[in-house]
């Protein structure tokens, strides 16, 4: 069979992935879709690295040894996975130095649920299973990906958040069966979620306005990835006797759920780096970069 | 680390299966790139074997010509539909034996 030749021109190109076709590293490419894919990828990669910082203050104090292990775990994939995902951004030409150094900076972005706090055991059971879902949606549309690299470690990083969602989900059935004080820890955490994961997959743009989706780096719309939420998991929230804090959310007749416009200009507080642990964490991940220096140091002279 | 080699990783997730390209690692010999790729490819029992090859071990052919149209050695060089339609027909008009 012919090997199918990769466009060399922009507009070709731009047909060719919105048809489905897939990009390999030494392929040509229009230099916006590279930076987009920098962007898009990078900002993924910072978010696994800072999104396990909320479930680490938790590994000290989790409530059993199996909790304990089970969160390392999870966190330990989760760094795994921004080491796969820097490995993809730094082949398309941003060393991983130079992400970490914006990230630290405050230069880069990441996503907005990894800027506010675990007050309790019960946001950690919130964060492992709803936050995770979440995330799993937008990674499983991640695999259609127009630059095959990227799609072929979205299938390991799938694969392991699929465990990661079990465990949430074990965690929350554990509270939600035992005392009315852990039922409440539960619907406190998903009321102070609640909003955060409404503005997670992003304000509601056109699909065709979106470059991220005209290069095809992603294949579904902000609000399609919503509406995909709601409908794979409040269901699973109602028949827990636990409340979702939206007086106007219900699913209509044709399938689509309504709820009540979130807060996009907390949305872009946040992810701009206003969030109530951003500094926090940002320092937390400086000092440790800083810290660690010399095992760097050590294998590079190795 | 960037002046580091890359090596292509490539696993093999159960016994009779074959070898796909998983990803790849950054590292200065091959023992610290055995070391990551078992942990990024390997940690949970998800491979049963990894390959790691030096990417510029890699001969990369990508250039296909097919000046001549040779397609006549594929199942997609041949057109059937219109001339099977037709025998049948012709078959059909004459009655079976």
């Amino acid at each position: 069979m012919a090997a199918v030749a990769i466009p060399g021109d922009e507009q070709a190109f731009r047909e060719y992935v919105q048809a489905g076709g897939q990009v390999e590293t030494t392929d040509w490419m229009p230099d916006d879709y590279r930076a987009k894919l920098i962007k898009f990828i990078e900002m993924h990669g910072n978010s696994e690295l800072m999104g396990v910082l909320p479930e680490r203050e938790w590994i000290l104090r989790a409530p059993t040894l199996q909790r304990k292990l089970a969160l390392t775990a999870k966190v330990q994939d989760e760094v795994g996975h921004a080491q796969l995902i820097y490995r993809v951004v730094e082949d398309l030409g941003k060393p991983r130095e130079r992400c970490l150094a914006d990230l630290v900076d405050g230069k880069a972005k990441f996503h907005n649920v990894f800027h506010y706090p675990t007050k309790t055991w019960g946001d950690v059971g919130v964060i492992a299973w709803l936050v995770d879902a979440a995330a799993i949606i937008s990674q499983k549309a991640l695999l259609k990906c127009s630059y095959a690299p990227y799609a072929r470690i979205m299938k390991k990083i799938c694969w392991e958040e699929s465990f990661h969602i079990l465990h949430g989900r074990d965690v929350i059935l554990a509270m939600v069966t035992g005392t009315p004080e852990q039922f409440e820890l539960v619907q406190e955490a998903l009321d102070r979620w609640w909003g955060p994961l409404m503005q997670f997959h992003g304000n509601p743009i056109p699909s065709d306005e979106d470059p991220m989706f005209l290069w095809r780096i992603k294949s579904q719309g902000n609000e399609e990835a919503r509406q995909q939420f709601l409908e794979g998991y409040v269901p699973q929230i109602w028949e827990l006797g636990l409340t979702v804090p939206d007086p106007n959310l219900r699913r209509r007749d044709d399938g689509v759920w309504e709820y009540t416009e979130p807060d996009w200009a907390e949305l872009k507080h946040v992810v701009t780096g206003h969030g109530p642990k951003t500094e926090e964490r940002l320092a937390f991940r400086r000092h440790f970069l800083d810290q660690e220096q010399w095992v760097r140091d050590v294998v590079l002279a190795a | 680390m960037s002046e580091h080699a890359v090596w292509e990783v490539f696993r093999k997730e159960k016994r009779g299966a074959a070898f796909e390209h998983a990803g790849s690692v950054v590292a200065p010999d091959a023992d610290f790139a055995e070391a990551w790729a078992r942990e990024q490819y390997g940690r949970r029992g998800e491979s049963v074997a990894l390959w790691l090859v030096p990417r510029d071990a890699i001969r990369d052919v990508k250039d296909w010509a097919d000046e001549f149209d040779l397609k006549y050695r594929r199942v997609d060089g041949y057109s059937i539909k219109a001339r099977l339609k037709e025998a049948r027909e012709r078959a059909g008009a004459a009655g079976p034996g």
